[in-house]
């Protein structure tokens, strides 16, 4: 029972463990289920082991022996080719890039919105945070024209400055929806002490309230890379360099290329999403959190 | 106290740059978008002004109600699925060891890029050497499915990597809520001999009912928005039996550089996502129990 215990980390009402005698019949009913949990489990993961299995083929491997065998002679090889001959390398940098700088800014920007609406007096504060959330329901495809006229005309096409700032405004609203949700619960004593005290504002906001919110802003910052990481139409759309590509596009646009070449396609796909998976490895609690955070509260 | 709280200034200072970023890229260009749908443009030269041309050719245009149907099927088979997603979560939050670890292998998908699940399932689907043919051939299957090439069937195909992308999304999600239904409640109904179906019926969904909403409204609205995945696997073929909106918008504006019927198709886009919106909620409204 100490399993069951452990995942009910969100919740906050854990219960006397129910003792009921389990039948025989009952038993069956279990393993069925298992089962049928299982068999989803592995078809939600063997796609992603079969990418990786190919990733290590030559083409007479995949095309010639069964699709499930391992590879005879793990190809490393197509992971050199694709790192080095598909500008992967410039891609993967500039994947890094964009979205470091467009979390920072979009976490460091909506905790100032957040502390403004949530801690502050003003009339306006609801009409206003209204506006960030609706932002939310708003088809980034319906924008889209426009934001290419806008940055044309502010020579900002072919200019990452202009991806990083769209990745920043739209991922303002479900950013605020998750800090606001947070700070909602955050006791407002010790600011209002640090008033009392003559404290000024931003050292309050600076020095209180922002290294108080760290978890979720970890959560944040976790769900706003992800989206980063793998935006696609803003980069295809204003972005046309190769210089300038990140790994999501760059990738798109290599496996066009090499419509045949199995094994280097699956090792491009490979490193595209190596990160994530990684990331997810190790911060899976909290990415699993911040999923849930984001959508039940919105 | 209040002074330092109602501060205009620094209030101003906080909100002022997050609040102009969302004016100016997703407000501003909303109007526009309207606006250039009202315009004979190719994007490059000059705009000339229509009036409203571009609109009454859309509300005309065989192709945009195809696509917006397209669109609109996909959000009803994401809703359909909703069902089988909830009755997992059901399963998962009952108390059954490792939910923990299933939930998050359900989710993996759902971290990978729409573009890389994209190409990915380009190679599942691929008619001689894909896994999904490879398997029919094995267990006898003369003749498999081309799949994406197969007008008839292209649309429906694209649904497999739909639900094996967000099944985990929407999974997480319903655990989360009904793991917040009070224990005291369902521990109640246990004692009065009710069963696990009756209790799930009874008790944990309508509870969960707002959640539930939302997520009606996330799969119906979230479909009509589906671009990415579909760009890469089909791009809107063949011969536009997988079109959706969001493609066709795409591309007429730049493919095809009709950037004043593709801002009128983006202005439809928008308003059909907001009457759902709007629709669902007025559909689910009675249906909200609190907590």
């Amino acid at each position: 029972m100490s399993k069951a215990a452990m995942e009910t980390k969100i919740n906050t009402t854990l219960s006397v463990p129910y003792k009921t005698s389990k039948s025989f019949g009952n038993r069956i009913g279990y393993g069925v289920l298992y089962v049928i949990l299982g068999i989803i489990a592995i078809i939600q993961i063997y796609p992603l082991i079969w990418l990786l299995l190919f990733s290590l083929k030559t083409n007479q491997e995949v095309f010639g022996m069964s699709p499930f065998s391992l590879p005879q002679n793990p190809q490393w090889g197509n992971y050199a080719k694709a790192w080095s001959a598909g500008h992967i390398d410039v891609y993967f940098f500039n994947s890094v890039l964009y979205t470091v700088i467009a979390v920072v800014l979009t976490v460091i920007l909506a905790s100032f919105v957040t502390f403004a609406i949530t801690r502050m007096h003003w009339k306006l504060s609801g009409l206003v945070l209204g506006l960030f959330m609706a932002g939310y329901m708003i088809p980034l495809h319906s924008t889209l024209i426009p934001l290419f006229n806008i940055f044309k005309s502010t020579h900002l096409i072919d200019n990452p400055v202009s991806v990083i700032l769209s990745y920043v405004a739209f991922n303002l609203p479900i950013t605020i929806m998750i800090l606001a949700g947070f700070y909602k619960t955050l006791p407002r004593e010790i600011e209002e002490a640090a008033v009392m005290d003559g404290c000024s504002i931003h050292r309050i906001f600076f020095q209180i309230t922002l290294p108080m919110t760290i978890p979720v802003l970890s959560t944040t910052v976790i769900i706003n890379m992800i989206y980063n990481w793998n935006e696609f139409v803003f980069v295809n759309t204003f972005l046309s360099s190769d210089k300038w590509k990140t790994i999501t596009v760059g990738v798109n646009n290599f496996v066009g290329q090499y419509l045949t070449d199995w094994g280097a396609i699956g090792a491009t796909l490979m490193i595209s999403i190596i990160p994530v998976l990684i990331a997810y490895f190790i911060l899976s609690d909290r990415i699993v959190e911040g999923i849930a955070a984001g959508s039940v509260k919105g | 106290m209040k002074n330092v709280m109602s501060n205009k200034f620094v209030i101003t200072l906080y909100v002022l740059p997050a609040l102009i970023l969302i004016l100016l890229l997703i407000y501003i260009p909303i109007v526009l978008t309207g606006y250039y749908g009202l315009m004979d443009w190719n994007g490059i030269g000059k705009m000339k002004f229509i009036g409203l041309d571009n609109y009454i050719e859309l509300v005309k245009d065989k192709l945009f109600w195809q696509s917006t149907w397209h669109s609109l099927l996909l959000g009803l088979f994401s809703t359909v699925s909703l069902v089988g997603y909830l009755i997992l979560s059901l399963i998962l939050a009952s108390k059954i060891k490792g939910a923990n670890f299933l939930r998050k292998i359900y989710l993996i998908p759902m971290l990978l890029s729409s573009v890389a699940i994209g190409q990915l399932w380009a190679k599942i689907f691929d008619p001689t050497n894909g896994m999904i043919n490879r398997l029919l051939i094995i267990f006898g299957v003369d003749n498999p499915p081309v799949w994406l090439a197969d007008s008839k069937i292209a649309l429906y195909a694209l649904f497999f990597p739909i639900v094996w992308q967000y099944a985990g999304f929407y999974i997480i999600i319903f655990y989360a809520a009904l793991k917040n239904v009070p224990e005291e409640l369902i521990e109640a109904a246990k004692i009065d001999g009710a069963t696990s179906i009756q209790i799930a019926y009874k008790i944990k969904l309508p509870l969960i009912a707002g959640v539930i909403k939302v997520m009606v409204i996330l799969a119906i609205v979230g479909s009509l928005k589906y671009f990415d995945l579909i760009f890469v696997l089909t791009g809107g073929g063949p011969n536009h039996a997988s079109e959706v909106m969001a493609s066709y918008m795409y591309s007429e504006a730049f493919s095809k550089y009709n950037f004043g019927y593709g801002s009128a198709i983006g202005f439809g886009l928008l308003i059909i996502c907001l009457v759902m919106t709007w629709l669902i909620q007025k559909l689910l409204s009675s249906k909200e129990v609190e907590f």
